[in-house]
């Protein structure tokens, strides 16, 4: 991501000891760690700080103990093991799993499609107005999203009134288990596929037009051209996406799978995610076992973007670090 | 735009209908996918001003029936609908107005080779990326620092998105000319000055872009509210909405009406919901696309 322009030139003034130049460095460059800090304080609050209380995992911990204290009773990986022979623990990787990487089969080509396509189109007014209303569904809420999911699959749902309307039965989609990943995965689809194109619309427009012009004189259709010019001039932005939606493959969406649950359709429905939610959160909270859960997917995650990004430099130029 | 010139000019060799076929297919195809975009849009507008039982009965499919507008009326009576907007439109201008000076400011002084530690503030924003320490610690941090259950706890952690600090960092690299700095620097000018008087003013565009970011992201979410908040009266649209679109059909409640009479109109509130929490996005929306999708062009040139 950051490696294209951190190497520019600096001009330190010579002659000078080195800490003498860093406490002049520091004088001068002060107003800057004003600026800085109050979103050093922020992420500090809210994103370190929950990071030291992943402590709270190898505890049994009772809400509002404090993290070291007098009587803290370590029980090192006891809760690790616990969720590991947990019966739900293989039906919650499965859901996990699966939901994300049919997500991410059909999500991540589709953009790519949608933009070589776009790209494509002899009129750029109709591209740019297509574009709009392609990105138009990225701003609807999850909760109005999923609301017009009841409205359009629900018991009373446009689908079954037409149903019914021409004799069918009543089918309520939201209590059927087998309906919840595709109306997630196509739901998410058609909320973000024309935001998700953006990005690489904006790469393809820096596209060398002289490869074009080249390949129409070689006799190139335009089809032709998609797939031997378009395409490799958007692979290193490719690899990019690609890793980063490896790394965050086990960690999406949980907002919006708790927003769709329901009895009939638990059974498919319930990620790491929304249990850690339900453990530690609801009912008898349990909060060192729902943090040991999160922690063990937040490990996974890491180590699927370690793995992607070593796989991706070891096969081409293009790694995120 | 020379690519189609240069098409052009060679068309009357090289326009096979090869060409043609696939212009055409290209265009139906994205065409179609317009269609699935909008129908459903248009759908929750034409069955929000159709007779109730229109709807049920699958006869709303093109257009209206029967118009009527008595789900905007019976929306109006919704009182904690109302309330549910003030509290969003509160929540989002107080996190719209933080969010700003937290993350312009952070974001010039990150673009600034001589920031001190300027590595170690990269890694320091960079590590929470990739790595968090879940929704339990999280939520106890929260209680610690007694933000449970006020309005803090749905503003204070939605201020700064690292994604948002790197766009604004990565905006200011390419767009402010170091001549410029230089020069006013030459005249007296301290970094403060510098900074509000000749930074902030060129910069209107990530500013608008940072602010909408924000105020959408704000408006549109319900989980932190759902998790921290028990007081009905502080709820936010979204979470009065959840408890209309998705609580199941028996929490219909009220009186003298019968079952079904109450199960039209809720079926009916449910459009119209829809488009009064919507509306505000979708009118800004078309205006500030050209930002949207600048910004993140803006967060892609970095990658």
């Amino acid at each position: 991501m950051r490696k294209v322009k951190d190497g520019a030139v600096t001009t330190a003034p010579g002659g000078m000891s080195k800490s003498a130049k860093m406490w002049r460095r520091l004088r001068d460059n002060h107003p800057f760690l004003i600026m800085i800090f109050p979103a050093v304080l922020i992420v500090f609050l809210f994103n370190y700080l929950p990071i030291y209380g992943v402590l709270i995992a190898f505890q049994d911990f009772m809400p509002g103990d404090p993290i070291f204290g007098e009587y803290t009773q370590w029980i090192g990986f006891k809760n690790f093991t616990r969720f590991f022979t947990d019966v739900q623990f293989w039906p919650l990787m499965k859901n996990t799993f699966l939901l994300c990487i049919i997500g991410f089969v059909i999500g991540f080509p589709l953009p790519i499609i949608i933009s070589l396509m776009l790209n494509a189109m002899k009129s750029k007014k109709m591209s740019k107005v297509l574009q709009t209303i392609f990105n138009g569904p990225h701003f609807i809420s999850l909760v109005v999203l999923v609301g017009m999911l009841t409205l359009f699959f629900g018991r009373y749902g446009l689908v079954n009134n037409i149903a019914a309307h021409f004799g069918g039965e009543r089918v309520s989609y939201f209590l059927e288990s087998s309906a919840f990943r595709p109306l997630y995965i196509l739901s998410s689809n058609w909320q973000d596929f024309g935001w998700s194109a953006i990005i690489y619309i904006a790469a393809l427009s820096n596209v060398d037009l002289g490869q074009h012009e080249a390949a129409i004189l070689d006799g190139a259709s335009r089809f032709q051209r998609v797939i031997h010019v378009d395409l490799p001039a958007i692979m290193p932005m490719i690899s990019v996406m690609l890793i980063m939606s490896i790394g965050g493959l086990m960690g999406v969406g949980y907002e919006k799978a708790l927003l769709m649950q329901t009895d009939g359709n638990l059974g498919v429905s319930e990620l790491i995610a929304t249990y850690v939610y339900k453990q530690g959160l609801t009912g008898v909270p349990n909060q060192s076992y729902a943090t040991a859960i999160g922690l063990f997917n937040s490990v996974i995650n890491v180590v699927l973007l370690i793995i992607a990004n070593t796989t991706s430099k070891k096969f081409s130029e293009n790694s995120l670090w | 735009m020379s690519v189609k010139t240069a098409a052009k000019k060679n068309s009357p060799i090289r326009l096979g209908a090869g060409d043609k076929v696939f212009y055409t297919v290209n265009t139906i195809f994205l065409a179609l996918m317009a269609l699935i975009v909008l129908y459903p849009l248009y759908f929750i507008v034409i069955a929000s001003i159709s007779d109730p039982d229109a709807v049920l009965g699958g006869r709303v499919v093109l257009y209206p029936v029967q118009l009527t507008l008595d789900g905007f009326r019976k929306i109006l009576e919704r009182a904690d609908i109302w309330r549910g907007y003030l509290n969003t439109i509160i929540y989002t201008l107080l996190t719209v107005v933080l969010s700003l000076v937290v993350t312009i400011p952070a974001g010039w002084a990150l673009s600034r080779r001589t920031l001190p530690g300027k590595k170690a503030f990269m890694i320091y924003f960079i590590i929470p990326m990739f790595f968090g320490g879940g929704l339990i610690p999280f939520y106890n941090v929260m209680s610690s620092l007694g933000l449970v259950n006020t309005m803090w706890s749905i503003v204070l952690p939605s201020i700064l998105s690292v994604w948002n600090l790197f766009m604004t960092k990565t905006f200011f690299e390419s767009s402010i000319p170091d001549g410029l700095i230089e020069a006013a620097k030459i005249d007296g000018a301290g970094e403060y000055r510098v900074f509000t008087s000749l930074v902030l003013p060129l910069s209107k565009a990530i500013l608008a872009v940072m602010a909408l970011y924000y105020a959408i992201g704000q408006w549109n979410s319900y989980f932190n509210a759902m998790i921290f908040l028990q007081d009905e009266t502080m709820y936010p649209l979204q979470l009065v909405l959840k408890e209309i679109l998705i609580a199941s059909e028996s929490t219909v409640g009220g009186s003298g009406e019968t079952i079904l009479e109450q199960f039209r109109l809720a079926n009916q509130i449910k459009y119209v919901s829809v488009i009064v929490s919507s509306v505000p996005v979708l009118l800004l929306y078309p205006f500030v696309q050209k930002y949207f999708s600048q910004g993140v062009m803006i967060g892609s040139l970095k990658g």
